[in-house]
């Protein structure tokens, strides 16, 4: 008897603090899976943001830096330029990249900086107890939007951003992908779009992101079964799935 | 043709958010109906000869609280 | 064999000093009157194999070091005013995370955006924490190129040696003007200590993980932190705390200045002492720590204090506090970018040794 499917090493083996059926824990694993089948776990440094996964250092069994909130991917820059050779990854939210970090993600993109970027789009700010956030959908309730997001109306709280689209326009980035952890098949495509992201900054190649959408059951007000339904049937229809640039150099297609 | 398998669970890591129960093709989990010292309900192997060793399971949970055995020499065709 | 003088200009001096201290990473936003750094770290970094980067805001430098900090390698960044402000919470979380780096800043005249011209009315944000929290880091105000070369070099090292950011305060005639400086001989990065704290090059020592961060929920355990630190504050007090005095133990009335201050302050010193007045310079080279135990000792032996900003009043609180209500404490500024001239900080010392005064304080703040 074989097992074929198990603990990563290079995660820790706790229990997280994130709730039940939070894409994160996925996200995690996947992560894991991919250093160790690289062999990267003591080259390895990730960037924690604020937000849910302020608490992702006590789950990745390597060396992290915490910044400021937003300022993940300067933080990022200043690592992956003094460590070209050790894997850097900064993992953020869609507050933390998508709002306060605005800048900080674009310039990071448009110099292409060699790090790989995860972008955890829920929709939502968990941390913080569910307010709106910049990916919030038309419509959907948030803490500061009790009555659903109005895009153009009074409250002027403006339009859901696409980030990969949007980051598609600078010339220094090279791989930006969308992906999801809300079923299976979706879960395995993300881990195949992060493997090409990894291997791509190894190779010296960069900027490369993978937004992965995710369930936040608990702002959402719903179960977690109930909650990954939701995302295929509202999220994936205005975020599309796959890869939206790729300019890799030919062997890393 | 199919593998055969079957799951081990983690009671204490598992915080009952059912996914893998979603994601198991052939139905060998479902909630258990005792709560774990989080107050949690776990998801159980209840059809354990059902288990075609997929990892749909393991990939959806969000705690890897889940680890998925090959049996040798086994086929569920 | 020893450097020959060169005439070099302020801003230029201190990108030099810099990177014969081994600065491996600059990361900075144009903004006057400190653009020359910038400027001159893109001409001469990539060359000597360093890290240049011109930022999209001050506040992504400040975190670009943050992140260079973590991985051991020496950082800087440099700015004005405010630019600085944009700085304050990545000071605080550099503080808060025990990291070394080096900030320039070359004040200008404010609140606001102020003007161009030199200004010293950064002092509070400099030595209070400008940034939220509990903390301090040392702050180094030199008075000459030469001195902001010095300072500069001196400051990657003690940053190093404390675990802190360590900003050099100057201001805007000092990062413009010419002056002669010898610079400090460069140093070997690979000779630099190896830090322990630091990420990176975990597979090659085998250590356990090495987290960058500020955080902590337990307030036993967060206080129980911050109050180590201030433990190594009052370590830094007593080992770096540094300042000039001339003629003070003569003196009637001292005069009180840092910076570009200080040198008018020195002038009028000298137009006095020509006129038969005894007047003396006090002259704080660490603002932090502030050296207040020698205020103390000089207010105490029946001193009068005049201190000279280019400011509404800052650093004369700390002259204040220092003596503790035994000495009368004067004070005379320009802002707006106005540099006050000798003549008028001797008709101010006139006025304070003819009781013409009142002590800060006590009198409007409005008046000149």
């Amino acid at each position: 008897m074989e097992a074929i499917y198990k603990h990563p090493k290079s995660l820790v083996p706790v229990q997280t603090k994130y709730c039940p059926g939070c894409g994160h824990g996925v996200i995690h694993r996947i992560i894991s899976e991919l250093i160790d089948e690289m062999g990267l776990q003591g080259r390895s440094i990730i960037t924690n943001p604020v937000g849910c996964s302020i608490w992702a250092d006590l789950y990745f069994d390597f060396d992290s830096v915490q910044p400021p909130h937003g300022r993940t991917p300067a933080a990022a820059t200043g690592i992956k330029r003094m460590l070209p050779d050790h894997l850097v990854i900064c993992y953020q939210g869609d507050g933390d990249l998508a709002a306060i970090g605005t800048a900080e993600i674009i310039h990071a993109a448009n110099r292409g900086e060699k790090f790989t970027t995860i972008f955890v789009n829920n929709a939502i700010y968990g941390m913080t107890g569910g307010q709106m956030a910049p990916t919030t959908l038309i419509g959907q309730k948030a803490a500061t939007a009790p009555d659903g997001r109005d895009a153009e109306g009074e409250a002027g709280m403006g339009f859901p951003i696409k980030v990969c689209e949007l980051l598609a326009t600078l010339g220094g980035t090279k791989y930006l992908a969308r992906g999801s952890v809300n079923n299976a098949v979706n879960a395995r495509k993300t881990k195949g779009y992060i493997k090409k992201a990894l291997e791509a900054q190894m190779r010296g190649e960069g900027f490369s992101l993978v937004e992965v959408l995710s369930a936040c059951p608990t702002n959402w007000s719903m179960k977690p079964m109930e909650s990954v339904e939701w995302l295929e049937q509202n999220m994936i229809p205005f975020y599309p799935l796959g890869e939206i640039k790729n300019t890799l150099a030919e062997v890393s297609k | 043709m199919a593998f055969k398998g079957r799951v081990e669970i983690d009671r204490e890591r598992c915080k009952g958010c059912l996914l893998c129960v979603r994601a198991c093709p052939t139905k060998v989990l479902a909630v258990s109906d005792t709560a774990n010292s989080w107050g949690y309900y776990p998801a159980v192997q209840v059809a354990e000869d059902k288990c075609i060793a997929c990892g749909n399971c393991y990939v959806v949970c969000p705690d890897v609280a889940i680890t998925v055995y090959k049996l040798e020499g086994g086929s569920n065709a | 064999m020893p450097e020959e003088k060169k005439l070099m200009k302020g801003n230029e001096a201190i990108a030099e000093a810099a990177l014969r201290a081994g600065c491996r990473a600059y990361f900075g936003y144009p903004i006057t009157p400190q653009s020359e750094i910038p400027a001159y770290m893109a001409r001469h970094m990539l060359d000597r194999g360093r890290v240049f980067i011109q930022a999209e805001s001050e506040t992504a430098a400040i975190n670009m070091v943050y992140g260079a900090a973590s991985t051991g390698a020496r950082a800087m960044t440099s700015s004005s005013s405010p630019g600085v402000s944009l700085k304050q919470e990545g000071i605080s979380y550099l503080c808060g995370a025990d990291l070394p780096c080096v900030v320039i800043n070359v004040q200008r005249s404010g609140p606001g955006l102020g003007g161009i011209s030199p200004g010293q009315g950064d002092y509070f944000q400099s030595t209070r924490g400008g940034g939220h929290g509990d903390y301090y880091h040392l702050v180094l105000a030199p008075k000459s190129v030469q001195e902001a070369a010095d300072l500069t070099y001196e400051a990657f090292a003690l940053a190093d040696k404390w675990r802190m950011p360590v900003m050099v305060l100057a201001d805007g005639l000092i990062g413009q003007m010419m002056e002669g400086v010898v610079l400090p001989a460069e140093l070997e990065i690979s000779r630099l200590p190896v830090k322990p704290w630091a990420v990176g090059g975990q597979a090659a020592s085998g250590r356990a993980n090495n987290h960058v961060t500020s955080i902590n929920l337990v307030p036993d355990e967060l206080e129980a932190k911050v109050r180590e630190r201030y433990r190594r504050y009052d370590e830094i007090r007593d080992a770096e705390t540094r300042h000039e005095e001339i003629n003070v133990e003569e003196a009637d009335l001292i005069l009180v200045g840092y910076g570009t201050s200080s040198r008018v302050a020195q002038g009028a010193m000298d137009l006095a002492r020509a006129e038969g007045l005894k007047l003396g310079l006090f002259r704080p080279i660490t603002l932090w720590p502030f050296p207040e135990a020698r205020l103390a000792e000089l207010a105490a032996k029946g001193k009068k204090f005049l201190v000279v900003e280019m400011s509404m009043g800052q650093m004369v609180e700390d002259v204040r506090l220092a003596a503790d209500g035994k000495a009368e404490v004067h004070f005379f500024g320009r802002c707006g970018g106005n540099i006050p001239n000798e003549d008028e900080v001797l008709a101010a010392a006139k006025d304070v040794l003819a009781g013409r005064s009142t002590p800060f304080g006590r009198r409007p703040r409005g008046k000149r």
